[in-house]
Order: C-alpha cells, then structure tokens, then sequence
C-alpha cells in the first residue's frame, strides 16, 4: 500500500482555503440520516462531536471517565498559542508555521501545520464567544505571554488552567447538543476494538464501565480521539486511565502509526519520590517565563545539597550555573522542551543533580530573580520609588502568585515545601507523544471512514511539539478540520442506510474482545496487573527514553516480549466481566501498552539519527546537540501491522518535502 | 522531603453494586510512606487485597493533579479529607498520624447514587450543564474578533475563579442538604458575568435550577459549608449572584 498524504496543491497560504472549497458537501436534510461516532471527549473528542452534532449528524461520543469534562486535556495548564499578534511584537501566520515546523525538528509536514497557524486565530475568537475567560489586561483585552521556541508573545491563558478553561468551553458545546438531543453521550464507556465491514470503518465495539456489558454501536465513519500512549512509561504526567487502546486498535485492524517513538520529556515537572508513586505532576512551561533553571556550579555544593546539609538559597549567586541561559544565550531558559530537558540530564549525569533520590535526578527553578524584578516595578507603578527589600519581595510574591498561584500551591501540597521562599525541584517527565496514528491531510487513517484527531494522531508537531500548541491543534482538528473532511467523506454514504449491528463483523469483534476478558479474568496468576505494567514503565524509561542507543532499543524489544510473555502467563485480575472492574480495565490496557512499547522501540532503531525528542546517543555533535541526517531519515516512518511478532511489522516512509520553509539546523543558541 | 512511614487503620465503605447493600470493613495497612498522596495509600493498600486474592476496592479518580474532578471521597468526616483547598490527590499521607484509624466513605447524596464501593454517578451535573450551562453560540470560528469587547479584568478575574470550578461534587457531598448551589451558582455566574453570557441569561437561570431541582438536590440554608469543603474555593458569593440573576429571571418571564 502506498501512503497518499494528499495535500493539496497550490501555494501553502492558499491551500486549505482552495481545497475546502472544493470539498463535499452533506445537505442538511441527508444529515440526520449519517451516524457518526466520536471516541474521546478531550479538546479534539468533544469539539468534533458538537461541531458535527451542530451540523445536524447523528453523533454519539464515548468517554471512560464519569463525564466527559474529565478528559485529560483538562490539565493543561500553560496556555495555546494563536498568530493574532495582539502584542504587535511581528508574528504572523507564517512566523508560527515557521516556529512550530522548527520546533517540531523539521519532521513535520508543511500543510498540515500552515492549515493549523491559519485556524489558531479562529479558536481564540470561538472560544471567547463560548465564555472561555482569558486572562486580560486592566485595558480589558486579552493578556499574552511566551512559551518556549518563539520571541514572541502569543501564547493565550487562564491562569495555570487554561486546558481546564479550553476543555470546559468544549464541554459546554457539546452539552448544548447532547441537550437538544443531536449527540448521545455515553459515559463510564471504553471502546475495545473498531469494527470494519467491506474495509471501512462502521462502529466499535465498547464495554459499558458500569455493568460490564460490551455493546456494538455502528455508524458510517468514527472519530478516534483518544489521546496520547505516554503511560507506556508507567509513570508520567498523564492521567491515569490515559492509554492507547482505542488507538492501538484500530492500528491493529490496519491503520498505519506513525513515528512511534517520538515521546515528549518535559522538562519541568516534580521529581519522583518513591516507588509507591503513581504519577507525575507537571509544573507549567510558562513557568520558564519567571523561573531560571541552575545547578550549584561546584559537584561538592551539589553533594551538600542532596546530603541536606545545605540549601539552595545558601549557595552564591557565582557559584551557580544557569546552564541553559550558558549554552543557548539567544532563547536562554525559554529553549523547546526537548533541549532543556537533555540539558537537565547532562547536569544530572554529570553529577550535578539537586534531588536526594535514588537517581540524584533534580535541577532549581528559581523565581528569586523576578520576584525581585517585578516587586520593584509594582513599588515602581505604585508611585513608591524607594522601597525597602522587604516591600519589594512583598510584591514580587503577590505578583508571581497572580501569574501562577495554583501551580506554586500545587508543588506545595506535593513537596511540603514553599516555592516562594525556596527554589522549585524539577525534573524531565513524559509528557506528551507526538507519533499516533498516521492520518492524511484529511485526518483520515488507512482506514477509509476512520478519522484520528488530536494528540492521537501524529500529525502537526514532528519530533518536538512546542509548548502551548497541543490545546491548539485539538481544538484546530475538532472544530475547523474535521467538520469539512468528515463531510466530504459522508458524502458518499447518504444513500447508505443505518447500519445494522448483527453484521459477522460485529458479532466476529465482539468474540474476541469477550475471549481477551475471559482469558484475564480466568488466568488465575499470581501478580497484578500494576506490577507489570511498572516494569514496563522502567524498561520504557531506561531503554526508550530521554538518550537511546542501538543496544538499549535492542534489548528493549527483547525485554518487553519476555515481559509480556509473563504477563499473560502470570497476571491475576480478580472480580468479574459483568460488573465494574477497574483492574480488568487496566489490564486490557496494559495488554496494548505492551506491545505499542516494542513498536516504540523498533521505530527508534531504524531512525538512526537524532532529531527532537528522539535522541540517539550514537548521533550527537561534539556539544551534545542533536544530529539530524535529512539525507535519509527525513520521512514519516508509518507502521503496518502484520500480527504479534513485532518484527514483522513493516515501516512505509512518507517523503517530508519543505517547499515554503529552508529546512536548516535547529539553533537556539 | 523528609520522607516516613506510617502504620495506619482504614475503615471503608463497601457496597458490591448500586442495589446491594454496604458496609464498613476495616483494613490495616503499614508502611505507607508520609509522601504518598491519598490515592497512592489506597492503591497501596489495593495492591496488598489483590496480593491476598481479595476483591480490590473501587474508587474514582483520574488527573491525580487536582483538576479533573473525578476523584472524591468523604475522609474522616470531610469532604476531600483534612486539608483545605486540596481534592482528594492532592492530599498527602503527612496530614496523618502514625496508628490513626482513617474513615472513608462515597460521597453521600440522594442525587449522587453509590455504583460500586466509593464510586458514585454524578451525571445530575452533566444533565444540569446541558440544560444551559452554554453559550448558544456555533462552532464556525465566525465570531467577532477575540478583542472586539473589551471586558474589565475584575470582571474576567471574577467569570475566571467561578469556572474553576471542577465538577467534583464535593459541595453536594458536604451540604446537609444536599444542596447543587455552589456548583450550578458557579456556571451561571461566569456566564452572567461576560458579555458573552448575557443574552441568554434569563433562560439559562430558569432552566439550570429547574434541572437542578429535577434531580433531587436540596435547598441552600446559607450554612456555608461548601466553601469550606470546596477544593478551588469557590466563593459563596456566586451563589448570591445566583438568587439575583434567578430573581431577575422570575420577574421577567
């Protein structure tokens, strides 16, 4: 099979405006006739569903949480950036095209990501009108700040919760529709595989969280918007019920998946403490605008600290390394996720972690300096132009605590420990994957009627997402991609008729979801389901993790099929199928994790260059930055699955071609 | 972090589903570590019921940060336990003490059903937040510009702390009477608010407290506690807000 991206001809700014006019149209009338189903109600899931809901489609969207305000897309925290150039600081579209395809490590596609800095605007002014409250200025308009990989001021927030307030507003949409009865919502319920009839896709097959039943619903397309797979890792600053089973599925019934093994380790989230813990709590990249990151530039001083015998505010302002605002002077610590995060473990690596933790892994986020600068502008701004220290520190505090109150308690109530007096721990966690299903300039897999949105399909932020554009392109692909694809798909189907749900295909799907269940549930092991997948998560972050290597990838293969070998062999899942079992849930999903982690890990070995989040140890400059090798590995590395030997999977390489933007190395320095 | 074990009693609310009937069992657990979060304690203690061959116990949760709301929980008394401006993830092992006996139970509603455990279904919200909790507005990007009106930050600050809120229910919870203000007071004031929301204001009031009243929540006796329990503090001050805009409403129509 031969992967077709069609993208559109014709000049990048004119593209998507000349090809959705082209587009099919569904008319009003033949649009209650059309099933739609939309798996996931995060910024993508939920936008989609009300827009199509709106439209006059029969829509019918599944979430597992309780309801579907509680997509993960709710914890972002920093921001989403939009080219309105409210600051008149020079952006354009074509500036946050041309970032977010540097920032993505020139292996992302040009169309896509120019439709999405086009569309960015729109989101801004869509979710204004829904209430969305945005931060404003006292003028009463709305309020920028910067987010890392630009110089410009475009990033668009609500305090630390400005996902909560984007997902909300989505929410509030789609409950507008599931009011007025044009989407059935269906709550507490997983999708478990996708069911295909003549090779397209026509409904799934989900397990009703509550009584366990599995249940077929059809429909004559379905929208995955299940998220990303980053609890592969086990830990991470996912949610815990985020997994890659809807995705992975339909992979598994013959949608392509794209660059696998690009996995975004942000760099500024709480250290790990122990080995009861079950996640890890991201604290904002808009942070970066205020903190500055060091380490103590002596190992003995570093040593001090994690013995406890001395403490950061102690150390001398010469006798610390602000290593970022060091090696790359022109961003300093506002440098892309996936550089401060390899630059953090250099410091850790080499001795200079802060965190008395088995692996001595933490560096400072310290917000002394502008807690100082800006109480001393407030003094200023307050007519006072002799403050005292005590005054300026005063209000240096009440202006970070302004910016980011909740983000300073959050780290509070976790670390007991106060931000404001002492400097921030931090560390690199998983974050977010940029590889997911690979979908066409349409959004459509290499299933016909399958469409894949949001953080689950690989498409806009090649190697390296920036910050603040995740929310961006889950409310770009919900609201203002898939309405127009999703129809000119459709348009084929009025004359299709409901589908029925006592097809072979169904009846052959749901078999063998209920033989997987049985097969858990009488298995009769002697482990549970959690001490596997922890295993994996450490396997995962040794072997696949921020540095990989030939032999690491290598034995991470080999590791998980022996994992997961004992998995199946020795996982106990008490309870029963008929009623609500949260640890067959886990189960089923630590069963796909497995195996998206060998895939993850054979697409990592066939890259052999280093390029965003993917960093090869053997591909690396004299300073340590990465090295890209355009020459060869400058595709989309899309994965067809060919049965449970991972080893028969077979790569297709789509051609990466930079027409509008002069593909260079990335510098930040 | 200076980091110790505890050795603690759990006495915790079991109820196989919604029509069975439940109880308190007690369960020791030791070694749980002063800097593991709430939740981390209960999945510790699920891992030793699992190593026993024991049916593990059901609980809601998801973000294990704070914001998604899913996770609950009446812990010795308080909802979202001892701390103050904490969901139940974000509390942490160090408010205990080392032989405590700690009291978990679901949260207690009649519009709040128990489905397993100390899982219970609080789809009432969403069915309230379908009634009007929206701007009737399409989602075709073809709006006014974002900066076309201007909004006084105090207002927007206002609108923004109403809408932090997470849906959690923990006011329902606490609520002698079961009562929905805090929540539904909290999406009528971001609305009332904005510009944005104005319009249809009158109808969304009608129309959410309706709801809310269907459901079979109770009524506000300005006891307060709400706020007290609420994890984003929440002020009480929406729900005054509210009975003005309810007032209006009622006028108008």
């Amino acid at each position: 099979m031969k992967l077709d991206s069609k993208i559109p001809e014709g000049h990048i700014s004119q593209k998507w405006t000349d090809y959705k006019d082209h587009l099919k149209l569904v008319a009003p009338n033949n649009r209650p006739k059309i099933d739609i189903i939309v798996v996931g109600t995060g910024l993508a899931g939920a936008s989609a569903a009300a827009s199509l809901g709106e439209m006059g489609y029969n829509v019918k969207a599944f979430c597992f949480q309780d309801s579907p305000r509680r997509a993960h897309s709710i914890a972002a925290q920093g921001g989403i950036n939009a080219a309105k150039n409210y600051q008149n600081d020079g952006d354009s579209i074509f500036r946050l095209f041309y970032d977010t395809i540097k920032g993505g490590d020139y292996r992302a596609r040009e169309a896509n990501v120019h439709r999405l800095a086009e569309v960015s605007g729109n989101i801004i002014d869509q979710c204004v009108a829904q209430g969305v409250p945005f931060a404003r200025e006292y003028g009463g308009l709305l309020d920028n700040r910067s987010f890392g990989g630009t110089q410009v001021q475009r990033t668009f927030y609500a305090a630390g919760q400005t996902g909560q307030q984007l997902l909300l507003g989505a929410y509030s949409a789609l409950s507008r529709q599931i009011g007025l009865g044009r989407v059935k919502m269906y709550n507490r319920h997983e999708m478990l595989d996708i069911v295909k009839v003549d090779g397209k896709a026509r409904g799934i097959i989900a397990r009703n969280l509550v009584t366990g039943e599995l249940e077929r619903h059809s429909a004559h397309a379905v929208i995955i918007a299940s998220g990303g797979y980053g609890n592969v890792y086990f830990l991470s600053t996912n949610a815990m019920g985020s997994n890659v089973t809807a995705a992975w599925k339909v992979h598994k019934k013959g949608a392509f998946f794209a660059n696998p093994c690009y996995v975004q380790i942000h760099p500024t989230c709480i250290p790990v403490h122990g080995t009861n813990q079950s996640k890890l709590t991201l604290m904002s990249e808009s942070l970066r605008n205020s903190g500055r990151i060091w380490v103590p530039k002596k190992k003995e001083d570093a040593e001090a600290i994690r013995a406890g015998k001395l403490k950061p505010t102690q150390i001398a302002e010469e006798d610390r390394d602000y290593y970022l605002e060091r090696r790359y002077p022109a961003f300093g610590n506002l440098v892309p996720r996936d550089v401060a995060s390899r630059a953090a473990k250099e410091r850790c690596d080499a001795g200079y972690g802060i965190e008395a933790n088995d692996t001595n892994e933490g560096v400072y986020l310290d917000f002394s300096s502008e807690i100082k600068a800006k109480g001393k502008q407030a003094a200023y701004a307050a007519g006072d132009h002799n403050p005292s220290e005590a005054k300026i520190i005063e209000l240096g505090k009440k202006w970070v605590e302004s910016k980011y109150g909740n983000l300073f308690q959050m780290y509070e109530k976790i670390t007991d420990e106060n931000p404001y007096e002492t400097p921030m721990k931090i560390y690199p966690a998983v974050h977010y994957t940029m590889g997911g299903v690979w979908v066409d300039y349409n959004l459509q897999s290499t299933i016909p009627g399958c469409f894949v949105a949001g953080e689950a399909n690989f498409s806009d932020h090649g190697a390296n997402r920036l910050g603040a554009s995740a929310l961006m392109q889950g409310l770009a692909d919900g609201y203002f991609v898939l309405p127009y694809t999703v129809s000119d798909y459709l348009a084929n189907e009025i004359r299709t008729g409901s589908i029925p749900t006592d097809l072979p295909e169904f009846v052959e799907a749901e078999n063998s979801v209920k033989s997987l269940i049985d097969k858990f549930l009488n298995n009769n092991g002697t482990k549970s389901v959690d001490h596997f997948h922890k295993r994996l998560g450490l396997i995962m972050w040794n072997k696949v993790g921020m540095g990989r290597s030939e032999q690491s990838l290598t034995e991470a293969i080999s590791e998980i099929a022996a994992l997961r070998e004992e998995f199946y062999k020795d996982v106990f899942v008490p309870g029963d199928a008929n009623e609500m079992n949260p640890e067959l849930e886990k189960a089923l999903r630590v069963a796909d994790f497995m195996e998206l982690g060998q895939l993850m890990a054979k697409d990592g070995l066939q890259r052999k260059e280093s390029c965003g989040g993917h960093f090869r140890e053997e591909y690396q400059d004299a300073e340590g930055e990465t090295l890209r090798d355009d020459e060869n590995f400058k595709f989309v590395g899309a994965w067809e699955y060919k049965g449970e030997d991972i080893n028969q999977s077979e790569l297709h390489k789509e051609a990466l071609n930079y027409e509008f933007i002069k593909i260079a190395a990335r510098n930040y320095k | 972090m200076a980091s110790k074990t505890i050795n603690i009693t759990l006495k915790i609310w079991r109820q196989k589903n919604a029509n069975a009937k439940g109880s308190m069992e007690t369960y020791k657990l030791d070694n749980v570590s002063t800097d593991s979060s709430f939740l981390e304690m209960l999945d510790q203690l699920n891992e030793q019921l699992i190593n026993e061959r024991q049916e593990p116990i059901a609980f809601d949760h998801d973000c294990r940060e704070g914001i998604c709301g899913m996770c609950s929980l009446y812990i010795n008394g308080e909802a979202h336990g001892p701390d103050r401006a904490v969901t139940t993830c974000q509390l942490h092992m160090r408010k205990f003490k080392d032989g405590e006996t700690i009291y978990i139970e679901p949260w207690r509603a009649k519009a709040f059903p128990v489905i397993k455990d100390l899982v219970v279904d609080r789809s009432a919200f969403d069915r309230i937040q379908q009634a009007g909790g929206f701007v009737s507005v399409n989602t075709s990007g073809r709006t006014m510009d974002a900066n076309a009106i201007p909004i006084a930050k105090v207002d927007a600050d206002k609108a923004f702390e109403a809408a932090t809120c997470i849906g959690c229910g923990a006011c329902v919870a606490t609520c002698k009477n079961s009562s929905a203000m805090l929540f539904v007071s909290a999406k009528v004031s971001q609305m009332a608010l904005l510009p944005q929301g104005k319009v249809e204001a009158t109808q969304r009031v009608l129309n959410m407290v309706k709801q809310m009243d269907e459901e079979g929540f109770g009524n506000c006796t300005n006891t307060g506690a709400c706020e007290v329990e609420c994890p984003k503090e929440i002020s009480l001050e929406n729900i005054a807000r509210m009975n003005r805009e309810y007032m209006k409403a009622s006028l108008k129509s």
